[in-house]
C-alpha cells in the first residue's frame, strides 16, 4: 500500500498541470471537480497510507520511495526521493485534510471570481509543492518544495492582480522569503561540502558522528537553516510580508498563511532537529525569537481593525509558540501544535471568509456587530475556533497543544521560567485579542446588513475543522489528567523525533501549571469582555490617553519593522536603481567617445583649404619642433 | 567531413536563402534556412544516435575530428573537434536558430533575403565558434560572426539601432583584437619555444612561457570573452545591442553570442594558462559576483522591457564568470547547463518582449500593466520564464545556478556566498516585470491578440525543454561530463608541470605576480572572515576528517583540492 506514496504530491500537480493548460476553456464545475478532487483523492490517499503505516509499519518506521535520479554530478547526487515516517505523515495528514476543506469551502467561497480555474491551479500546486517538502528525502527537494509554496503564495497574494496594492504585498511576500531561503540555500551549500550528502537522515547520521556537539559547524549550518525557517514562518525579524499576505483571497489565508506553509519552518527545523540539538546557542536563539516574536505580534493583533490582519498576526504569534517550543527542544510539542493551529487557524480564517462575503467584501471589525444571530452557525464555529485560539481549558485542543509548550518551556532550564512567562503573557494577550474580535463581530448591534448566507460547502468545511478544533487535543493528554497512554500524539512521533531528556514530570507542577494557563485564558475573555462588550468606553478612554495613542499606533503599524526596512532597505535600493538606470559605467564609454569627436571636429576646423593658414602652420610647427631639438635634447 | 558540413550548411542555406529573396520568394527563404538548420539537427541527431559521445578519440573527450590544411606555411589549419561541449552548444544553437527563423516570420519584412542571409552566417559563424580547435580559425569564426550581426541589428533594429550596432561593433572588436595580440603572443613564443609554427589547440596547451607572459596573454583571452560574456565594466555595449536588435536578433545574441565568450573561458582559459588563470580566478570571481549584483539592479532600474531583459543577462552571466573561476567539476557542470538555460529562458523573454511590441508598438513598461486580462497565455508563458529566471526549483536555470554556487562554495565560500544575493536582487527584477507588464493597472487601453499558434509553438518547446532541464538534466550533465573532465585534466596536469619552474623562478616577476598575489590575500581575506573559521577552504588541515580518494563518476582536477567523501558516491539520496 505504502508504494502508492508518490500519488500523494503528484495528484495534486497533475490537478494543476490539466487546471493549467485546459482551465481556461473549462466551466467553472469541472475546475472546481479537478481541483477539489485532486486534493480529495490524495487526502484518500495519505488515510490509507496512515492505515498501512499503523497496520503494518515499515522496518524502523521509515518509508522510501526514489522516484528518479535528478542531478548527479561527482558525488552530489540528490534524487527526487520520498521519504515517510511519523513526522512527515502528520504532515500530509494536515495538509491533505485541511487543504481539502479549504479547497471544497473554495469552490463555493470563490463562485463569482472570474479567475476560478487559475484558482484552483495555483492551490493545486501550492499542495503539491508543500506535499513535495514533507515528503522529501533530501534537502534538495525540500528546497525545490520550499520554493514551490513560497511561490503559490505569492501567486495567491497578488491573485486578484488588477489591484497594484496586492501585487506588491504579493513581491514583497516572495523577496522576503527569499532572503530567508537564501540563507537556506548557502546552508545547503555548507552541508554538502561538510556532509558530502544532502540526504536528511544520511546527513543527520554524519552530523552526529562528525561534529562536536556545541562547535562552529553545527552551529553555522542550523543558524542558516533557521535563516529560511524565520522567512518562511514570518519569524522576527523577517516576519513583515505575512500580514500583508492577507491581501489574497481568504482560502488561500488560510490554507497558505496560516495552516501548512507558514509553519513550514517549524517543520523543517523538526527535521534536521539533530543539528539544533548539536547547536545549543542557536536553539537558545529559536526559543528566545520564538518568546519574542509571540509577544510582539500578539501585541499587534490586539489593535488590529481588519478582521484578516487581527488573523494574521495571531498567525506569527501562534508560529512563534512553535518556535518556542523547538527551541527548548519539545519537538513533539511544536508539531503538536502545529496540528491543532491549522485546525482551529484554518476555522477562524474561514469563518472570518464566511463573514466578510457575507457583509459583502467588509474587512472592517468597526462596521461589524451582532452577526450572532445573523449567521448562527458561522458563530458558533467562530467561537469554537477561538475558544481553541485562547486555550480554553480542557474542551479544546489548543489548551493540550499550548499547554504542553508552556510546561516544557517551563522545564528547560535557567531560562525556562522567563520563556514560560512571555508564554503566559502571550497567551493572555491572545485570549484578549480573539475575544475582542469575537465581542465586536459576534456581539452588539448589527452594523451592516448581511447579504449572503454561507451554502453548504462553506458550512460543512466550517462544521468539520470546529469538530476538528476540539477533539484534536485529545489525542495527547497531558499526565496529570491520570489518562493512562494518554499521549498518543507524542507516542506516535516517537519514532521520527527525540522524546525531551528531562526526567519525568511531577504531576503537581503540571497540574499547577495548567491551572494558571487556564486562568490566564479565562481571564483575558473575562477582560474582552469587560473591554469590548461590556464597558466599550473604558477601552476608548484607554487609548485616547497619549501613551495609549501612541502604544496604539506602534503596535498598529507592526513595530515599525516595516518603516526600517523601507528607510534603509527598499528605499535606497530603489533610489539607486532609478538613478542609475543609465548606468554610471556607461558614462565612461559616453566620455571616450565625445573625446574621440571633440577632436574630431577640432582637427577638422583646421582643414581651411586656405594655403595661407597651412603654410603658417607649417612654418610654426618647424619652428616649434626645431627648437625643442636644440633646446631640450641634451 | 560531417562537422564541416554543419557549418556548410548554414553558410550555404543562407547565400540560397538571399538569392531566393532577390528572385521574389521571401516564404521560399524563410523555408530554406529551416531547411539549412533542419540539416545540421539532424546531423546532430545522428552524432547521437550513433552512440560516439560514449567513446573517446585521441584527444580526452573529443569523440569527432576533422583536419585539413588551410596555410600551412603558418601552420594554420582547418582542425574542427566535437566533444560533449561543444555538441551541446551546436545544439543549442541550432534549436535557437530555428526559433530565430519562426519568430522573425512576421515581425520581419523588409529586405527578408537578407536578413535570413545575416542570421545564417552569424549561426555558421557561432557553430565554428564552438568547433574549432585552431586558434587562427577560431579567430576567423569569432570575428565572422560579428559582422552579420551588426547588420541584424543596423538594419532591422529599433529606434537607436545605429549607435547600438557601432557601439557593439567596437567593443566586441577592441575584444577580438585583444584576443589576436594575445594568440599571435602564444603563436610566436611557441614557436620560439619549439621552433613549430602552429596555432593548433593540442600543440599551444603546455607552451613554456615566463609566468608574467602567462598572465599578460591569459588577460587578452580574458577581456576578449569577458566583453563578449558581457563582465562588469565592459557590459555597457549589450543593454543597447539587445534593446535595439529585432527580436532574433537579441535572441541569438542573449543565446548564443553571449555564449561564446563562456565557451571561450572553459575552452582555453584554463587549458592554456592554468596557472595564470588560476591565480587571476579570485578577481575573476569578483568580477563575476560584482555582475550579478549590478546587472539585476541595472534591470530592476529599467522602464524599457528589452532593456531589462538585456541587464538580466549581464547579471546571469556573472554566475558563468563565478562557476568558471571557481574551476570544479560541480561549477563548470553548473556553467554549462546556464549556457543551456539563460540561452533558452532569456531568448524566450526576448521573444515574448518582441512579440509584446509587435502588438502595441512600444517597449515602454510605463504604458502597460494588466495584460494578463488580455493575454492570458503570453501571461503564463511569461510568468515560467521570468521564474526560470529568478531560479526557481524545477526549472533549468535553478540547477545551473545551485550548482554554480555549490562548486564556488568549495572553492571560494566568500564569493559563493555574496553571489548568493544574487537569487534575491533576481526576484526583485523578475517579479517586477510580472507587475508592470501583466498586472496591475491598465494604462492604456490596449487590444492586443494572444499568441497565435506559431507562437505558440515555440513557447511550447521552450517550457518543455526549460522544465525538461530543471527536472531530469542528467543528459545534459552527462554529455558535458567526459569534456569538463579532460579540460580540467589538461588544465591540472599543465598546473603540475609548471609548479617547478614556477617556484625555481622565485615568485616570478614584479608586477603581475604581487598583483594577483595581492588580491588573493584580499579575496582569501573576504572568503575566510573570523566568524566562518569554521569553514572549510583549501586549505584541507581544516577538514572536519580527512579528504578521501576521489569518487564519483567525474573525476574533478586537483584544482579543487576538496573531495567528497568516498562512501557517498552511491546510490540515489
Amino acid at each position: 500500500m505504502l508504494r502508492l506514496l508518490w500519488l500523494i504530491p503528484a495528484l495534486p500537480f497533475a490537478g494543476f498541470l490539466t487546471l493549467a493548460l485546459f482551465g481556461r476553456r473549462m466551466g467553472n464545475k469541472p475546475a472546481a471537480a479537478i481541483g477539489v478532487g485532486s486534493v480529495g483523492l490524495s487526502a484518500f490517499f495519505a488515510v490509507l497510507m496512515t492505515i498501512g503505516f499503523i497496520s503494518s509499519p515499515p522496518p524502523a518506521h521509515i518509508y522510501t520511495q526514489s522516484l528518479w535520479r535528478w542531478i548527479s554530478v561527482g558525488g552530489f547526487t540528490p534524487g527526487i526521493f520520498l521519504y515517510l515516517d511519523s513526522l512527515s505523515l502528520i504532515m500530509v495528514l494536515v495538509v491533505t485534510f485541511v487543504g481539502f476543506l479549504i479547497h471544497l469551502y473554495s469552490a463555493e467561497f470563490m463562485e463569482t471570481d472570474d479567475g476560478y480555474s487559475r484558482f484552483f491551479a495555483y492551490m493545486n500546486l501550492f499542495v503539491g509543492s508543500m506535499l513535495a517538502l514533507v515528503l522529501a528525502g533530501n534537502l534538495l527537494l525540500l528546497y525545490l518544495g520550499w520554493e514551490g509554496v513560497g511561490l503559490c503564495s505569492y501567486l495567491l497574494i497578488g491573485f486578484w492582480y488588477r489591484e497594484p496594492a496586492n501585487g506588491a504585498a504579493a513581491i514583497k511576500a516572495f523577496v522576503v522569503t527569499r532572503v530567508g531561503d537564501t540563507a537556506l540555500a548557502i546552508g545547503l551549500f555548507f552541508l554538502f561540502l561538510n556532509l558530502g550528502t544532502l540526504d536528511i537522515q544520511k546527513m543527520m547520521n554524519m552530523a552526529a558522528l562528525h561534529w562536536q556537539p556545541g562547535s562552529a559547524y553545527p552551529t553555522i549550518a542550523a543558524a542558516l537553516i533557521l535563516g529560511g525557517a524565520l522567512g518562511k514562518s514570518a519569524q522576527l525579524p523577517l516576519q513583515t510580508w505575512l500580514p500583508d499576505a492577507m491581501a489574497g483571497p481568504t482560502p488561500v489565508s488560510a490554507l497558505i498563511h496560516a495552516a501548512t506553509m507558514v509553519t513550514a519552518g517549524v517543520y523543517l527545523i523538526a527535521r534536521t532537529n539533530v543539528l539544533f540539538t548539536m547547536a545549543p546557542a542557536v536553539r537558545t536563539a529559536v526559543a528566545v525569537i520564538g518568546a519574542a516574536t509571540l509577544l510582539v505580534s500578539a501585541a499587534s493583533a490586539l489593535v488590529q481593525h481588519d478582521i484578516k490582519r487581527v488573523l494574521a498576526y495571531s498567525t506569527i504569534s501562534q508560529v512563534g509558540y512553535m518556535f518556542l517550543a523547538l527551541g527548548v527542544g519539545a519537538w513533539s510539542a511544536a508539531i503538536f501544535h502545529f496540528m491543532t493551529h491549522a485546525f482551529f487557524k484554518a476555522l477562524l480564517f474561514l469563518g472570518a471568509g464566511a463573514v466578510i462575503s457575507g457583509l459583502g467584501g467588509e474587512h472592517d471589525i468597526s462596521r461589524m456587530g451582532g452577526l450572532r444571530r445573523q449567521m448562527p452557525l458561522v458563530f458558533w464555529c467562530f467561537l469554537i475556533g477561538a475558544g481553541s485560539l485562547a486555550a480554553l481549558p480542557l474542551v479544546t485542543a489548543g489548551f493540550y497543544s499550548k499547554g504542553l509548550i508552556l510546561f516544557s518551556a517551563w522545564q528547560s532550564g535557567r531560562a525556562g521560567f522567563w520563556l514560560w512567562a512571555a508564554g503566559i503573557a502571550g497567551a493572555m494577550l491572545t485570549s484578549i485579542y480573539i475575544f475582542r474580535l469575537v465581542f465586536i463581530v459576534f456581539f452588539g448591534s448589527p452594523k451592516t446588513e448581511v447579504r449572503k448566507k454561507p451554502g453548504p460547502r462553506i458550512t460543512v468545511p466550517l462544521v468539520a475543522l470546529a469538530f476538528l478544533s476540539v477533539v484534536g487535543g485529545f489525542v495527547n493528554m497531558p499526565a496529570f489528567l491520570g489518562i493512562k497512554g494518554g499521549a498518543v500524539f507524542s507516542g506516535f512521533l516517537s519514532s521520527a523525533l527525540p522524546q525531551r531528556p528531562q526526567p519525568a514530570p511531577l504531576p503537581e507542577t503540571e497540574l499547577l501549571l495548567e491551572s494558571v494557563s487556564a486562568i490566564v485564558s479565562l481571564a483575558g475573555i473575562y477582560l474582552a469582555y469587560f473591554f469590548f462588550l461590556a464597558a466599550p468606553e473604558y477601552s476608548g478612554e484607554l487609548a485616547h490617553t497619549a501613551p495609549g495613542r501612541a502604544l496604539r499606533s506602534f503596535w498598529f503599524y507592526g513595530w515599525g519593522f516595516d518603516w526600517l526596512y523601507e528607510k534603509i532597505l527598499v528605499a535606497p535600493y530603489r533610489w539607486f536603481a532609478r538613478a542609475n538606470s543609465n548606468d554610471a559605467v556607461d558614462l565612461v564609454y559616453s566620455f571616450i567617445a565625445a573625446a574621440n569627436r571633440f577632436f574630431h571636429y577640432g582637427l577638422s576646423l583646421s582643414q581651411t583649404g586656405k594655403v595661407r593658414f597651412y603654410a603658417a602652420v607649417l612654418a610654426l610647427g618647424a619652428a616649434l619642433t626645431i627648437t625643442i631639438a636644440v633646446f631640450f635634447t641634451r | 567531413m560531417t562537422l564541416a558540413w554543419l557549418i556548410i550548411a548554414p553558410f550555404l542555406g543562407g547565400i540560397l536563402a538571399w538569392l531566393l529573396d532577390r528572385r521574389g520568394s521571401a516564404l521560399a527563404a524563410r523555408w530554406v534556412c529551416l531547411l539549412a538548420l533542419a540539416i545540421d539537427l539532424s546531423v546532430l541527431i545522428g552524432i547521437v544516435w550513433s552512440g560516439r559521445l560514449a567513446g573517446a578519440g585521441p584527444h580526452g573527450g573529443f569523440f569527432l575530428e576533422t583536419r585539413a590544411g588551410w596555410i600551412p606555411q603558418l601552420g594554420v589549419s582547418i582542425h574542427l573537434a566535437m566533444d560533449g561541449l561543444s555538441l551541446l552548444l551546436v545544439f543549442l544553437t541550432v534549436f535557437l536558430g530555428i526559433v530565430s527563423v519562426v519568430t522573425s516570420w512576421t515581425e520581419i519584412t523588409r529586405r527578408v533575403g537578407f536578413f535570413h542571409f545575416n542570421l545564417l552566417w552569424c549561426l555558421a559563424g557561432v557553430i565554428g565558434v564552438f568547433l574549432s580547435l585552431d586558434l587562427f580559425l577560431f579567430y576567423f569564426f569569432w570575428e565572422m560572426m560579428l559582422v552579420p550581426m551588426y547588420f541584424l541589428i543596423a538594419i532591422w533594429g529599433h529606434e537607436r539601432r545605429t549607435y547600438a550596432a557601432v557601439k557593439f561593433f567596437i567593443f566586441t572588436q577592441l575584444g577580438g583584437l585583444l584576443m589576436l595580440m594575445a594568440i599571435l603572443g602564444l603563436f610566436f613564443i611557441h614557436a620560439a619555444e619549439t621552433g613549430v609554427y602552429t596555432f593548433d589547440y593540442f600543440d599551444l596547451i603546455g607552451a613554456k612561457m615566463s609566468s608574467a607572459a602567462a598572465f599578460w596573454l591569459m588577460l587578452g583571452f580574458f577581456a576578449s570573452f569577458a566583453v563578449k560574456l558581457p563582465a562588469v565594466p565592459v557590459h555597457s555595449w549589450l543593454p543597447d545591442a539587445h534593446t535595439e536588435a529585432p527580436t532574433a536578433g537579441s535572441v541569438i545574441l542573449a543565446g548564443l553570442l553571449l555564449k561564446t565568450g563562456a565557451y571561450g573561458l572553459l575552452r582555453f582559459l584554463f587549458p592554456l594558462f592554468p596557472m595564470a588563470a588560476h591565480e587571476f580566478a579570485p578577481v575573476g570571481m569578483a568580477i563575476g559576483v560584482a555582475g550579478i549584483l549590478y546587472g539585476a539592479i541595472l534591470a530592476f532600474g529599467q522602464t524599457d522591457l528589452k532593456r531589462l531583459i538585456a541587464d538580466t543577462s549581464i547579471s546571469h552571466m556573472g554566475f558563468i564568470l563565478v562557476g568558471v573561476f571557481a574551476w570544479n567539476g560541480l561549477a563548470l557542470e553548473g556553467v554549462t547547463m546556464q549556457i543551456i538555460s539563460h540561452a533558452i529562458s532569456t531568448g524566450m523573454l526576448f521573444i515574448l518582449a518582441g512579440a509584446l511590441q509587435e502588438r502595441i508598438h512600444t517597449r515602454d513598461m510605463q504604458f502597460m500593466g494588466r495584460l494578463w486580462e488580455k493575454v492570458p497565455v503570453m501571461g503564463g508563458v511569461a510568468m515560467v520564464f521570468v521564474l526560470a529566471s529568478l531560479g526557481l526549483p524545477g526549472l533549468g536555470n535553478f540547477v545551473a545556478e545551485f550548482l554554480i554556487l555549490l562548486g564556488a562554495f568549495r572553492a571560494n565560500p566568500g564569493m559563493s556566498v555574496a553571489a548568493s544575493l544574487g537569487l534575491i536582487v533576481s526576484t526583485i527584477y523578475a517579479l517586477w516585470i510580472m507587475q508592470r507588464v501583466f498586472h496591475g493597472e491598465e494604462r492604456k487601453q490596449w487590444t492586443p491578440p494572444d499568441l497565435s499558434a506559431r507562437e505558440r509553438g515555440v513557447a511550447a518547446a521552450m517550457i518543455v525543454l526549460i522544465v525538461w532541464l530543471g527536472l531530469f538534466p542528467q543528459p545534459v550533465l552527462n554529455a558535458a561530463a567526459p569534456a569538463i573532465n579532460s579540460l580540467q585534466k589538461i588544465a591540472s596536469s599543465q598546473t603540475e608541470k609548471a609548479l617547478a619552474p614556477v617556484s625555481a623562478e622565485g615568485g616570478g616577476n614584479g608586477t603581475a605576480r604581487s598583483f594577483s598575489a595581492a588580491v588573493l590575500a584580499a579575496s582569501e581575506a573576504f572568503a575566510c572572515p573570523d566568524v566562518l573559521s569554521g569553514l572549510p577552504s583549501k586549505k584541507s588541515a581544516r577538514m572536519p576528517f580527512p579528504p578521501p580518494s576521489a569518487s564519483g563518476n567525474v573525476v574533478f582536477g586537483p584544482v579543487s583540492h576538496w573531495k567528497l567523501r568516498a562512501d557517498n558516491k552511491a546510490g540515489y539520496e
